[in-house]
């Protein structure tokens, strides 16, 4: 293993590849339309560092990515897309770079990559989000109340036994119309499911589920497809 | 945007000269390319419609925010588990006659899952994003959008279809297969820049007397950090050195805000962290954030506006408390709840406040507020709904019920 980060990381958690594969990535990083605005270069003056939350409670450094992305070091990104990306809290405080990098955006883009490319990392962090990902791809809401379970959040404290308790009645005591839902968090109409649907199919994102996981996809793709058919669209 | 370091003098952050946006180091105004590409037939501008109001953003520009006919872009966190965020806002807008549009023809940004799990694409997120405009301009109604990471993440599509001919014919080729067209609103507006906006007609509507609440402010990152030109920066607040959102109105309520070290920190809610990785959101919330507030500044509340910072911040005291008896809680409230409250909100009709975890109790109570009574009262009216007297509680009946707590 080399790169600069290399003397602060034990053993790799991830199979090693050959060097060309890496640079395959990182080629598809950079080939994002996004990647120029979100890289300019790095002073390593730290700002970013300071401004971090995840630098704070892991081993993450933001000037670590800007710096590995600015020196193009094939190896020390493969390492990050591997390790370190999973550990940002997107809150983009490293926006404060003088520079004008976006240490956070690249961070997002080489998320992307992870997930198109169904690498391990990607696998392992989303272990337990799949649910989240169905409910906000065959809904279109991300939270919906019926997800407030005490067995889900017990470190939340007893308000959320309280709410799932009398989930039903709360909801139908909420004033807007639009909120007496459990199962998503607002109403949506059928037709708006439909060209969210419409989304997911035309923009490949439906089909990059299947990289990460092969019974989510297969599930989404057969919950949309008999809305599409019921709504009389052929795909 | 670089700030040059002359205008930093000295430890402790004392500067000794006022720092000033300006034009010299301001970055594109977007509004420049829109009208190109509306000139050009590319999209349709939605216009922020009269009456609005005018309000100072960062680089000394200012930014239009409509009054009413508004179409609001609910967040999908708000409603799902804080739903006194969202009724509140509405309550506000009902109690100040303003006429607003509750869609039913919206959909989440996705951008929580985005930002947690990148199981999405560019051109994906764009089209979620710019269907969502269209509906709103169906509607004749402007896009007033909810949660901060949504008004973060739209100001980022907003940049990318502006500025991406291929992004901008992907999309604008997909939402056409739906019948929409390709519409930008001319500004992109959160709900809290209307509460901002709005504060001294909300100061005029105030039942209670907020001059002995303490509050601390948590301003959310995706409001002001990303695409940072957008954001309020008000030369009445802070002397423009921070934004005024939140803060503006909490002081146009008689509010004392007190300061606090960590400011500019997160509140720990990290996307993916906050579902899958909450040991770090827990942390972050109560030992840098929770913590510092109550040693630094010992506030009776502390007010945020955005749905992943209620949420942190509200949670995530449980555990610190239960690991550690001495651990001092701080009640966790959108500003718009705090808004809503001045007005006479019932806490639990309305602001829903028996969502919220950490104790809210003695902060009602220095408000004036009965939390006994009007916990009765909420419990009456669930009764009905229990006695199948009625299906559901409308608006009428929460402002047809008794709030003697509140007097």
């Amino acid at each position: 293993m080399t790169g600069i980060g290399a003397a602060f990381k034990l053993e790799p958690k991830y199979p090693e590849v050959p060097y060309e594969e890496k640079a395959r990535l990182f080629a598809e990083i950079k080939a994002d339309a996004r990647y120029d605005d979100y890289l300019y270069g790095c002073y390593e003056c730290g700002i970013c560092v300071a401004a971090c939350p995840s630098a704070r409670y892991y081993d993450f450094s933001p000037r670590r990515i800007a710096q590995a992305a600015a020196r193009e070091d094939v190896e020390l990104i493969f390492e990050q897309i591997q390790e370190d990306i999973w550990d940002c809290s997107q809150c983009f405080s490293c926006l404060r770079c003088p520079r004008g990098n976006n240490p956070g955006g690249i961070i997002t883009i080489m998320r992307e990559v992870a997930v198109n490319n169904g690498l391990d990392s990607a696998r392992e962090a989303l272990k337990g989000y799949t649910r989240i990902i169905y409910k906000i791809m065959s809904t279109g809401t991300q939270v919906s109340p019926d997800m407030l379970q005490a067995d889900a959040f017990p470190d939340w404290g007893p308000t959320v036994a309280a709410t799932s308790e009398n989930l039903e009645l709360w909801r139908r005591a909420l004033p807007p119309d639009t909120h007496h839902t459990t199962k998503t968090g607002w109403q949506i109409s059928t037709k708006t499911l439909v060209e969210l649907y419409l989304i997911w199919h035309k923009t490949g994102a439906l089909d990059l589920i299947s990289e990460l996981d092969e019974g989510l996809h297969s599930l989404l793709e057969e919950v949309m497809e008999d809305l599409l058919e019921e709504e009389g669209y052929e795909l | 945007m670089t700030i040059p370091v002359e205008l930093v003098n000295g430890p402790g952050r004392k500067n000794k000269k006022e720092f000033t946006f300006s034009e010299e180091h301001a970055p594109e105004d977007f509004h420049d390319h829109l009208w190109e590409l509306e000139a050009a037939g590319e999209l349709v501008v939605q216009r922020v419609p009269e009456p609005y109001l005018e309000v100072p953003v960062k680089y000394g520009r200012t930014k239009k925010v409509p009054i009413g006919q508004t179409w609001h872009h609910k967040s999908c966190g708000q409603c799902g588990h804080i739903p006194g965020y969202s009724t509140s806002i509405f309550w506000v807008n009902r109690k100040l006659g303003i006429e607003y549009n509750d869609p039913t023809d919206q959909t989440s940004c996705t951008a929580w899952n985005y930002y947690a799990s990148a199981t999405s694409n560019q051109a994906a997120q764009a089209c979620v994003a710019m269907r969502n405009f269209a509906a709103a301009y169906e509607s004749d109604h402007f896009p007033i959008i909810h949660c901060g990471t949504s008004f973060g993440h739209y100001k980022e599509v907003r940049h990318e279809i502006l500025t991406n001919a291929k992004l901008r014919a992907e999309v604008r080729e997909i939402l056409a297969s739906m019948g929409k067209p390709l519409v930008m609103p001319e500004e992109m507006i959160h709900y809290s820049e209307w509460f901002h906006a709005m504060r001294h007609d909300i100061a005029k509507h105030q039942v209670l007397d907020f001059s002995k609440i303490a509050v601390t402010v948590h301003p959310a990152c995706h409001y002001y950090k990303l695409v940072e030109g957008d954001a309020i920066y008000d030369p009445e607040v802070y002397g423009g050195q921070r934004t005024a959102i939140v803060t503006g109105l909490a002081t146009a309520l008689g509010a004392e805000v007190r300061d606090y070290s960590t400011w500019f920190d997160c509140c720990g809610f990290g996307f993916r962290h906050i579902l899958v990785q909450r040991d770090f959101s827990r942390s972050f919330a109560t030992q840098r954030k929770i913590k510092r507030m109550k040693e630094e500044a010992d506030p009776d509340v502390t007010l945020t506006h955005d749905t992943g910072c209620v949420t942190t911040l509200d949670k995530s005291q449980f555990a610190a408390k239960a690991q550690d008896k001495d651990f001092a809680t701080i009640p966790v409230l959108s500003e718009a709840q705090f808004a809503a409250l001045a007005m006479g909100a019932h806490p639990f009709l309305v602001c829903q406040l028996h969502w919220h975890a950490a104790d809210y109790k003695p902060l009602l109570e220095k408000m004036g507020i009965d939390h006994e009574k009007a916990w009765a009262e909420f419990e009456e009216q669930c009764g009905r709904l229990e006695r199948n007297e009625a299906k559901y509680l409308t608006w009428e009946d929460v402002d047809s019920a008794p709030v003697e707590a509140a007097r």
